[in-house]
């Protein structure tokens, strides 16, 4: 994870695009900016960060789906539980799998834990929506092959 | 057995926080009942899920983009409820 530039998911253990499923590792790092203010002394992983986490997750896994074609935006949270602090240094477990697949729009749930136990959970739907740029579509796919051990295609 | 009418105007007022007896078969979902489409997209994931079709959202909104349809052919209520009754019967055909 590097915190500071969005960059949450760190490796894409697992990914079936077909039947909508998604493994991805995220390793929490030991030092970050954002830990100086969330909070002083008591570093925490801070929640909004969380559902960004299982959005980037669940968003590699419609990417690949639509072979890069469209790109999803977050547009709903529904539901999310927060359930344990996430510290420095920690490895998640990040799953996502689509719960719809509708026109212009796609419902997924998603989840991270730890050692089996649960961190979080939710509902997120994404905009299904033409890339508004190159640039954006080849960082996306940059992005992708760097944390992904398998071809799109 | 809920009417499609009926059904939909359940989930819209679930949905958007309108009362049920606003909500009648002659309203726009946008202009009259105030819809946005953040809400419509919840809208149609519980349509979509509560009848097993895929309303062809896309479709729809590049014919308004290209004026190629109004916005009154497709949210007028008893309008959206009509494609959805021939989305069902394609489904079972």
């Amino acid at each position: 994870m590097l915190l500071e530039y969005f960059q949450m998911i760190d490796v894409v253990e697992d990914l079936d695009p077909a039947n909508g499923r998604i493994v991805a590792r995220a390793d929490v790092p030991l030092e970050s900016t954002v830990f100086e203010g969330h909070f002083p002394g008591s570093p925490l992983v801070p929640g909004v960060l969380l559902i960004e986490t299982m959005a980037q997750a669940s968003g590699f896994m419609l990417l690949a789906r639509m072979k890069f074609e469209k790109m999803p935006f977050l547009a709903n949270v529904t539901g999310a539980k927060l359930r344990t602090f996430v510290e420095p240094g920690e490895v998640l477990r990040v799953e996502a799998e689509l719960e719809h697949d509708g026109s212009g729009f796609a419902a997924t749930k998603a989840r991270i834990s730890r050692d089996g136990k649960k961190i979080c959970d939710s509902q997120l739907m994404f905009r299904i929506m033409p890339f508004p740029n190159d640039t954006l579509k080849n960082n996306m796919l940059d992005r992708f092959k760097q944390i992904s051990h398998s071809p799109t295609e | 057995m809920a009417t499609t009418f009926e059904a939909v105007a359940a989930i819209i007022s679930e949905t958007s926080d309108i009362p049920l007896e606003d909500i009648t078969p002659e309203k726009n979902a946008f202009t009259d009942l105030g819809i946005d489409s953040l809400d419509f997209l919840d809208i149609a994931f519980a349509i979509d899920k509560n009848f097993g079709i895929k309303i062809p959202l896309e479709k729809w909104t590049e014919e308004l983009n290209e004026n190629k349809a109004s916005v009154d052919e497709y949210f007028i209520l008893s309008k959206l409820c009509a494609r959805i009754d021939e989305l069902i019967a394609a489904k079972n055909a």
